[in-house]
C-alpha cells in the first residue's frame, strides 16, 4: 500500500500513515471550515489497510487544535481502527496532551468512551 | 427601519477591544484573524491554557459565523457587504469577550433559540453527553458543519451563551451572540 506523507499547515494536520510499519499518525493543528475533503482519502485509506493490518497498529494522535468539523472527521478515522480491533488484531490509541491542557484531555476522554479500542493517555511537558 | 448595527457595533468598541470588524466574513478574513489574535494572545504572556481556550473558541464561533451568515435581499448591498457579519473581541480585566453578529432569517430564530436555552440549561456533565451525543449520531453536513459549534463553546468557556434577535425588517433580524472566556476555577 501508498504510504500517505502529508505535510502540516496553520489549519491542517501532519499525517503520516504507513502500512509496512502500522503506524497511524496526526499531529498538528486540524481547523479548516469543512474538513471532508482533508480527512476523506485517510478515512479511504483505512478502510483498504483494515483488508489486510499488520499484527499490532500503532495511532498517534497529537492535536494541538481540532475544530468540531474535524471532530467527526476524527471520529471516522477511529471507528475504521475499531474495526480492524475487532478483527483481532491489536491496536493502540497514543492521546496526546500538553500538561496544562485539559480540553484536549478531556477530548481524548470523550473518544475513548465512544470507541471501544485501548486508549493511552500521555502527556507532554512543556 | 429596526434594530440599528452601527450603534450596537459603535457601542461595544470601547477601550478594550482587540479587534473589531463589520463586513463580509470570508475564509480570507477568518485567517487573518485567527494570525492578529494568536499572536496578541503570546504577546500578552497569556497562560497557555487561556491562549488555547480562546483561540479554540474563536476557531469555533468564526466558523458558526462563516457557515450559517443569511444573505440579504440585493436591495441592501450598497449597506451591507455580501455575507456580512460583525466580530468584536475585547478583553476585560481577566475575561475575554467574543461577540459575533449576523442576519439571519425570521424562521429561523425558533430553533437557534431553542437550542441555546437548552444548552444553556445544562450542566457540564450534561453538556459533556450532548456533545458525545451528537459527535457519534449527526452526519455532518455539505458544509462540514456538525451542530457541536455552540455546544463546543458553551463546555469549553464554562459560561452561558448571551444572545439576542434584533428585529431588522420582517423577514430578517440581527442575531448576535456574546461568549465570555474566564481564568478557569
Amino acid at each position: 500500500m501508498e504510504h500517505i506523507s502529508i505535510e502540516g499547515s496553520p489549519k491542517t494536520p501532519t499525517v503520516k500513515f504507513d502500512a509496512s510499519e502500522g503506524i497511524v499518525e496526526i499531529k498538528g493543528r486540524s481547523i479548516p471550515e469543512n474538513s471532508i475533503e482533508f480527512y476523506k482519502p485517510l478515512v479511504d485509506w483505512l478502510e483498504e489497510y483494515k483488508k489486510d493490518p499488520l499484527p499490532l497498529t500503532k495511532v498517534n494522535i497529537q492535536l494541538e487544535y481540532f475544530n468540531t468539523s474535524s471532530s467527526k472527521c476524527i471520529l471516522d478515522v477511529f471507528k475504521k481502527l475499531e474495526a480492524i480491533h475487532k478483527a483481532k488484531h491489536d491496536v493502540v490509541v497514543n492521546w496526546y496532551y500538553e500538561e496544562d491542557d485539559e480540553d484536549m484531555l478531556e477530548a481524548g476522554e470523550d473518544y475513548e468512551s465512544i470507541i471501544r479500542i485501548p486508549f493511552k493517555m500521555i502527556e507532554i511537558a512543556e | 427601519m429596526g434594530f440599528n448595527i452601527d450603534d450596537y457595533y459603535t457601542a461595544l468598541t470601547g477601550d478594550n477591544v482587540l479587534l473589531a470588524y463589520k463586513g463580509s466574513i470570508t475564509t480570507d478574513f477568518i485567517n487573518n484573524v485567527l494570525d492578529t489574535v494568536e499572536a496578541k494572545l503570546k504577546d500578552f504572556n497569556e497562560e497557555s491554557k487561556i491562549q488555547k481556550k480562546v483561540y479554540n473558541v474563536l476557531v469555533e464561533s468564526l466558523q458558526n459565523l462563516y457557515h450559517h451568515i443569511d444573505e440579504l435581499p440585493d436591495k441592501f448591498k450598497d449597506e451591507y457587504d455580501i455575507k456580512f457579519g460583525i466580530l468584536i473581541i475585547s478583553k476585560e480585566n481577566s475575561a475575554y469577550r467574543i461577540s459575533t453578529g449576523n442576519f439571519i432569517r425570521s424562521e429561523k430564530i425558533k430553533y437557534l433559540k431553542d437550542k441555546i436555552d437548552k444548552i444553556n440549561s445544562l450542566s457540564k456533565e450534561e453538556l459533556k453527553d450532548m456533545y458525545k451525543f451528537i459527535l457519534n449520531h449527526q452526519k455532518l453536513s455539505a458544509k462540514g458543519g456538525g451542530g457541536l459549534g455552540l455546544v463546543d463553546i458553551a463546555r469549553k468557556t464554562g459560561n452561558k451563551l448571551n444572545y439576542m434577535f434584533q428585529s431588522f425588517n420582517n423577514e430578517f433580524y440581527f442575531y448576535t451572540l456574546d461568549i465570555f472566556i474566564s481564568e478557569p476555577k
